[in-house]
């Protein structure tokens, strides 16, 4: 029995064509959609590569352009099928090309489905691209004469300041690096010669901030150097302020910023794919009764339509049968004899007279 | 004699009346178009108007929208017009409703050039407003415990990141201001209150700049106080160092960020003015050309059209006139009274 029948009359098929036409032609902008949304998500990934350690973050935005790309193509063609489905005569010319397109569609449908929950399954990549990225950014941040990272102090600063955040993890992780370059630091002073002797790399390490990091929200001058000293600061406790400096860690602000991004384009294709699935399911119903109508002969009559013809296992067991019988296309068929010039009267559709061919005798 | 005389064939006319039809539909949308750039340039100047004195250069933007809507409407008339002047029998309606009509589109296609003047020539008032507002904005930044105050310091903060500039008319204007609160500074330390101690206003005054001012493009760590101390920082010489903060005034960089806007809407709205009056012009010779045709039994005839009737003196003569004889009359009759007066005695 065939899964999920409806009856279709003439009026109700050349409607659904008529439905289906304007529902290709929409789905055409939806695939320009998924097309921006991929270059969108494409570009802001590019624009912060120098806060990115290397990874494979670029296949979801191509993903999604190439199924954009897709999408415009195969729901131009499913268009061009559906408008001249609303005449039979017109629908002879696609009617071998339908059930390919349908299976194709089917396959693309799947695709759309599989980007938008890589959509949401990129977030683990990129926190530990993000992660490694800053680390190594911030390690370089005084490197400003190094060829390559020169402009990483820039970007860095306007990171913070744009995302109001401060270090990887906090503003504490500024105490572990170096970030003021030797070329800076007077090396005559006893001062700077003990703090680079206190430590085993020989780092001049400090309890001190860039400047991006100030809150501008404080209502105090910003205090940058000797954060955790309260006695160097008039009226300044270093447990409690907390307008100071940004609080947030800029991983958590740069993740915060692409989860949101991710989860708006995540949802925005999963809509797209449901109306591409109804799309497909119509151009299927618009297929198999349209096939039906030319079967019974009367192409005002009513007929079925399906999903599909068969039981769900049944139609699984006969494609299964029918690949397993591809591989098997050299070996000759027995049941003739092994001739394979008896004609064997078949179950195909019939050409455009509608008439059965003739049963030929079989050779006794 | 009559100014700028035309004829026109009755295929003309049509031409003329089918041409200024699409002319005037192009001309509404640029009216909406020059009431969205007003909302826009409205919008931008609110944005900053803590750091501004007064609101005079908002006239630019008001003017703007007003005659954008009312560009809408006259270019509304003018398309349903022509549309009637495809009809001979239609077009006489509108005789009444064109006098005023040439009136008020005449005031606004002259408003709409008067804005574009305005624009360029408000310069001055908005760098006046700028520089008050700003010399305001740095006085109070320290007064984050004020009410009505406590935003100055984020404001300005804001600002000189936004515009990457430092200052007033440069970064030294925060050397002659008090930008530290009281608050935070410690009065019982020798250092403070000799500086204190060291000005008539007793102000804490000190040659260093807010954070804000730093240049993140700079390939040194931010050197923010003690700036003109070339020896308080290694390897520094503030004479020859252009890097570290923003050499750039906030009034400048506003006063070019508004001019550049305003410079580029006054581009926008002079072509728009130009379309405006090939309209206003076209709907005249349409006009004058249909007069003609009204009354006559062929209206398929050959007339003419004309700009103005008579020449431009006599016709602002004929306005003029009735307007001066009704200030004479006042006269004529005070004079009246003394010529009668003085044969009764």
């Amino acid at each position: 029995m065939a899964v999920l029948k409806v009856k279709f009359t003439k009026t109700n098929r050349d409607k659904l064509a008529q439905v289906l036409w304007i529902l290709n032609w929409v789905s055409v902008v939806t695939g320009v959609i998924l097309f921006s949304l991929g270059l969108f998500l494409k570009v802001e990934i590019n624009k912060r590569w120098e806060l990115m350690a290397e990874r494979d973050l670029h296949y979801v935005p191509n993903m999604l352009i190439a199924t954009g790309l897709i999408a415009c193509g195969i729901n131009f063609l499913g268009g061009k099928i559906c408008y001249d489905c609303a005449d039979t005569t017109k629908f002879l010319r696609w009617k071998l090309l339908m059930l390919p397109y349908v299976i194709c569609t089917f396959f693309f449908t799947f695709c759309i489905l599989v980007g938008a929950l890589m959509c949401y399954g990129m977030r683990g990549e990129l926190e530990e691209a993000l992660d490694l990225g800053l680390r190594d950014a911030m390690r370089y941040y005084k490197d400003t004469d190094t060829p390559g990272r020169c402009f990483l102090k820039r970007t860095v600063d306007l990171l913070q300041i744009q995302f109001q955040c401060c270090g990887n993890f906090g503003f504490r992780d500024w105490f572990q690096i170096q970030w003021i370059s030797n070329r800076y630091l007077d090396m005559s002073r006893r001062e700077v010669v003990a703090r680079l002797r206190s430590n085993v790399e020989g780092k001049y390490l400090m309890d001190g901030v860039p400047f991006s990091c100030c809150n501008i929200n404080s209502p105090r001058p910003c205090i940058q150097h000797q954060i955790t000293n309260s006695s160097a600061h008039f009226n300044y406790e270093y447990q409690t302020e907390e307008l100071n400096l940004w609080r947030k860690g800029c991983r958590q602000a740069l993740l915060e910023y692409y989860t949101h991004i991710m989860q708006s384009i995540g949802f925005t294709v999963l809509i797209i794919w449901l109306f591409e699935l109804s799309v497909l399911t119509g151009v299927r119903y618009l297929q198999t009764s349209l096939e039906n109508v030319l079967r019974q002969g009367d192409p005002d009559s009513e007929s079925d339509g399906w999903l599909l013809e068969n039981s769900f296992v049944e139609t699984a067991r006969s494609n299964f049968n029918i690949i397993k019988s591809l591989g098997k296309c050299n070996q000759i068929d027995t049941a003739n004899n092994g001739d394979p010039n008896i004609n064997v009267p078949s179950t195909a559709y019939y050409g455009p007279d509608n008439l059965p061919s003739k049963q030929i005798p079989m050779a006794s | 004699m009559v100014l700028m005389k035309m004829k026109f064939p009755f295929e003309k006319r049509m031409k003329l009346a089918q041409g200024l039809w699409l002319l005037s539909w192009i001309a509404t949308l640029a009216g909406a178009f020059t009431f969205t750039l007003g909302c826009f340039l409205k919008t931008e100047l609110r944005r900053r108007a803590e750091v501004m004195d007064n609101t005079e250069i908002h006239a630019v933007p008001n003017t703007l929208m007003i005659v954008g809507l009312a560009s809408l409407g006259i270019n509304y008339f003018a398309g349903r017009m022509c549309q009637d002047a495809l009809d001979a029998g239609r077009f006489p309606r509108w005789k009444t409703f064109l006098q005023p009509y040439w009136g008020v589109s005449l005031l606004f296609t002259l408003l709409m050039l008067t804005t574009v003047i305005m624009s360029y020539a408000m310069k001055g008032n908005l760098e006046w407003s700028l520089k008050i507002g700003l010399k305001n904005g740095i006085r109070f930044y320290k007064d984050t415990d004020t009410p009505g105050r406590c935003f100055q310091k984020q404001t300005i903060d804001r600002l000189q990141m936004e515009f990457q500039c430092c200052g007033n008319t440069d970064f030294k204007d925060w050397f002659e201001v008090q930008w530290i609160s009281n608050r935070y500074l410690d009065f019982s330390s020798k250092e403070v209150k000799d500086r204190v101690k060291s000005n008539v206003d007793g102000r804490y005054l000190f040659d260093g700049v807010p954070f804000s001012c730093c240049n993140p493009s700079s390939p040194r760590p931010c050197i923010q106080d003690r700036l003109t101390n070339n020896s308080a920082h290694y390897n520094y010489e503030h004479q020859t160092e252009e890097l570290n903060i923003y050499i750039r005034g906030c009034r400048e960089a506003l006063v070019n960020y508004y001019m550049g806007l305003m410079n580029t809407i006054g581009a926008a709205v002079l072509s728009i003015f130009l379309v405006q009056s090939s309209v206003l012009v076209s709907l005249r010779y349409l006009q004058t050309a249909m007069e003609a045709v009204a009354g006559q039994e062929n209206t398929e005839i050959e007339t003419e059209g004309y700009l103005l009737e008579k020449g431009v003196k006599e016709t602002i003569m004929e306005y003029v006139t009735p307007v001066l004889v009704f200030l004479q009359l006042n006269q004529v009759g005070s004079e009246d009274a003394e010529a009668g007066e003085t044969p009764a005695k």
